[in-house]
């Protein structure tokens, strides 16, 4: 919530800021500035890219202020780390009290450290001083009675902590945390958490950065980062060419011949809703969890996809484009190769844009399921053991790799068919 | 009819009924009979839905009549084939293929060899105006230019038969008039044989040597004129023809022969 109200109002303090710094400097010239309406012109909207570019760099400074980055320069309040020391007031079975002190020492639990040494005594009477360490974002146990004389007799309890009174099950804030009394009479230290992410939950950027370096260099349980990311791309091509091969020409065949269409329309019409992730427990009974497993499931991802896009592109051709190649003398052979396959080659793209995209989510998801290398098997590995940087790294890995891929095949489609959208 | 008297091209006692899904029927030609010579140009012209695209589509060859045939040199047309050509009103050019591949297509379908293509189809395009234009994209080329590719493209096959669907209905006024001087230009210099349809009076009468107006419902030959203007157009300015004195009249006469029958449509749609 408080993240949320945090982006709300970036966003805002941004637009004013941007509005008020930019307005005066905002070209004149161009056509959309001296356009009246804009409000509802869809080509007057285009996209802003300061904003994108503010959008970005604000997630990480978020990102980085919960998290205590070193790179962003101001943080919400993390959780202690340090020394700090509270005192109990201990009341004995003949109702005599003494005063004693309790040392905490607060480490990320990533440290190894010691307990605080205790010192010069401060204790009066019979209660002892104790000491304890605890790790940040964690609570610590202690029996503050073990070691004083007369603790374990009954009747012998700790009756206030920092000079407030305290009993079984409540709790008193002292000065960097909270002390809660067990029922059985212990005292737990909760040191102050503050508002931080732990790094098992959410680590800094600098440590994703660092892990990405690290497993680049190094590999993580054996596999270097290339072979994980190379495994699901191989994955993605090889179901997606064998989709291709198979639903491309079927596509065609429906587009063409009646016996086809009718054929293949219900099969086509079925498979199409079904989402490709809802076949890996039957691709996985049939075919195992393996490579062929995998590469069965891409396939069918992508073969409904191509069948279905160059139906369309065969359907879509203008009958006059048919009519004028028969008349001047096309053989039909001639008029598929020469006029509906270039014809539905936009169609064609566009599908294949959209089955990449779905084979690269569904190898990652399959992955999840049951793989030896890929990058869906690196994150579920890490989220195992609780590396939260890696499975972030993964994340963000697979998020530019799927980008990367729409804008390859985009390219692609400029160079391939430039006359797309121009008929 | 002996051999050497077989007209050139016969449509005869053509009818076409198309029937709907909903159990009607529509005659959209009925009992259309008439001849061409080699040579004619001539232009069709009627209120929509009289029947026109009907009857050329049944001359090229994509539709069957439902009775009657079409005869072309004495062979009857079953199917399309190239030498009968067409220049559809738009979108019919292949945007996948430059220009020069455009109006290479017929020669390469008949696998006249590469060299022999580019003569002809550097012909055409300096015949056409288009010679710098040969490795354009045709989507980068205006609409008039893209009619220019289509004629060209048509002629680079040497049909017998020219057929043309409201080939310039798409243009503006200024481009159709530099358009229509263009397909008689064509007319003279290929001898070539034209039907043209058009919704457009003027144009009608500019480019139809002879002149056929249809009826509509059914539809069928109403009326036939033979004109002087074509011949006139050929070196002249469109223009100057217009001012011919029986321009003006001729045009009256079936402005508003085509205006009764429009209102007669109304009036049974009513
Ligand atoms: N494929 C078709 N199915 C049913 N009716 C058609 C079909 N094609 C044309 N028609 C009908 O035939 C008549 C003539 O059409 P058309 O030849 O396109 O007229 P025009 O070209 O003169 O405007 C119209 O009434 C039209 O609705
Ligand atoms: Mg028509």
């Amino acid at each position: 919530m408080l993240i949320l109200a945090i982006y709300v109002s970036i966003f805002v303090a941004a637009y004013v800021i941007y509005n008020t710094v930019a307005g005066g400097m905002r070209s004149r010239d161009g056509y959309n500035a001296r356009k009246t309406v804009t409000f509802g012109d869809e080509s007057a909207v285009t996209p802003n890219r300061a904003a994108s570019i503010i959008s970005v760099i604000s997630i990480f400074l978020i990102w980085g202020a919960f998290t205590g980055s070193t790179l962003t320069p101001v943080h919400v309040p993390g959780p202690f780390i340090g020394d700090t020391s509270f005192t109990y007031t201990a009341t004995n079975a003949q109702n005599q009290t003494a005063d004693a002190t309790v040392y905490v020492r607060v480490r990320p639990i990533s440290d190894t450290f010691t307990k605080p040494e205790l010192g010069k005594q401060t204790q009066t009477g019979f209660a002892k001083d104790d000491a304890m360490k605890v790790g940040a974002w964690r609570s610590g146990l202690l029996r503050a009675q073990n070691n004083d004389e007369g603790g374990k007799i009954k009747g012998y309890r700790v009756t206030a902590i920092d000079g407030q009174p305290i009993a079984p099950k409540q709790s008193v804030e002292v000065t960097d945390g909270v002390v809660n009394m067990t029922a059985k009479g212990s005292l737990s230290f909760v040191p102050y958490q503050g508002w931080q992410m732990e790094p098992i939950w959410l680590p800094a950027p600098e440590a994703v950065v660092r892990r990405l370096i690290e497993i680049s260099r190094d590999g993580y349980q054996n596999v270097t980062l290339l072979e994980n990311v190379g495994w699901s791309l191989f994955r993605v091509i090889m179901g997606f060419v064998l989709g291709s091969l198979v639903g491309i020409p079927l596509g065609y065949a429906m587009g063409l011949n009646n016996w086809f269409r009718g054929w293949f329309d219900p099969i086509v019409e079925f498979m199409r809703p079904i989402p490709p992730l809802a076949l890996i427990p039957l691709i996985i009974i049939w075919f195992g969890i393996w490579e062929k497993g995998k590469i069965s499931l891409l396939f069918l991802a992508a073969l409904w996809i191509m069948t279905i896009s160059a139906r369309a592109g065969v359907s879509g051709v203008n009958i006059t484009k048919v009519h004028a190649a028969y008349s001047l003398g096309a053989s039909k052979f001639q008029l598929l190769t020469r006029v509906i396959i270039p014809n539905s080659l936009p169609e064609i793209f566009t599908g294949a844009r959209v089955a990449m995209g779905v084979c690269w989510g569904t190898v990652v998801a399959a992955e999840l399921v049951a793989a030896e290398k890929g990058a869906g098997k690196m994150i579920i590995a890490a989220s195992k053991f609780q590396q939260t940087d890696i499975v972030i790294m993964g994340i963000i890995l697979i998020g530019i790799i799927g980008y990367g891929i729409d804008i390859l095949m985009r390219k692609a489609e400029d160079v391939l068919v430039p006359w797309k959208g121009k008929s | 009819m002996t051999e050497t008297e077989q007209p050139f091209l016969h449509i005869d006692q053509v009818s076409m009924t198309f029937s709907l899904p909903n159990g009607a029927s529509i005659e959209a030609l009925k009992d259309v009979s008439l001849t061409l010579a080699e040579g004619e140009l001539m232009s069709v012209l009627g209120p929509s839905g009289c029947g026109k695209t009907t009857l050329l589509n049944i001359i090229a060859g994509f539709l069957a009549p439902t009775s009657g045939q079409v005869v072309l040199n004495g062979n009857q047309v079953t199917g399309p084939g190239p030498e009968r050509g067409m220049v559809f009103q738009q979108g019919a050019l292949f945007e996948w293929m430059s220009v020069r591949k455009n109006v290479g297509f017929g020669p390469a379908m008949k696998g006249v060899s590469a060299a022999e293509t580019r003569d002809i189809v550097d012909g055409l395009l300096e015949t056409v105006g288009l010679h710098d234009f040969g490795e354009k994209a045709v989507y980068e080329l205006s609409g008039g230019m893209q009619q220019r590719v289509a004629l060209a493209r048509c002629l680079a096959n040497d049909p017998d038969v020219i057929l043309m669907d409201e080939p310039l209905g798409a243009l503006d006024a200024l481009t159709r008039e530099k358009m229509q001087g263009l397909v008689l230009k064509l007319w003279k210099e290929t001898g070539k044989t034209i039907i043209l349809i058009t919704h457009s009076v003027e144009e009608a009468l500019l480019l139809g040597e002879r002149l056929l107006v249809m009826a509509p419902r059914p539809g069928r030959i109403h009326k036939e004129y033979r004109l002087p203007f074509a011949d006139m157009g050929v070196d002249a300015d469109l223009r100057e023809v217009k001012k011919h004195t029986d321009y003006e009249p001729m045009r009256e006469e079936i402005l508003s022969m085509i205006w009764e029958m429009e209102e007669e449509i109304m009036g049974k749609k009513e």
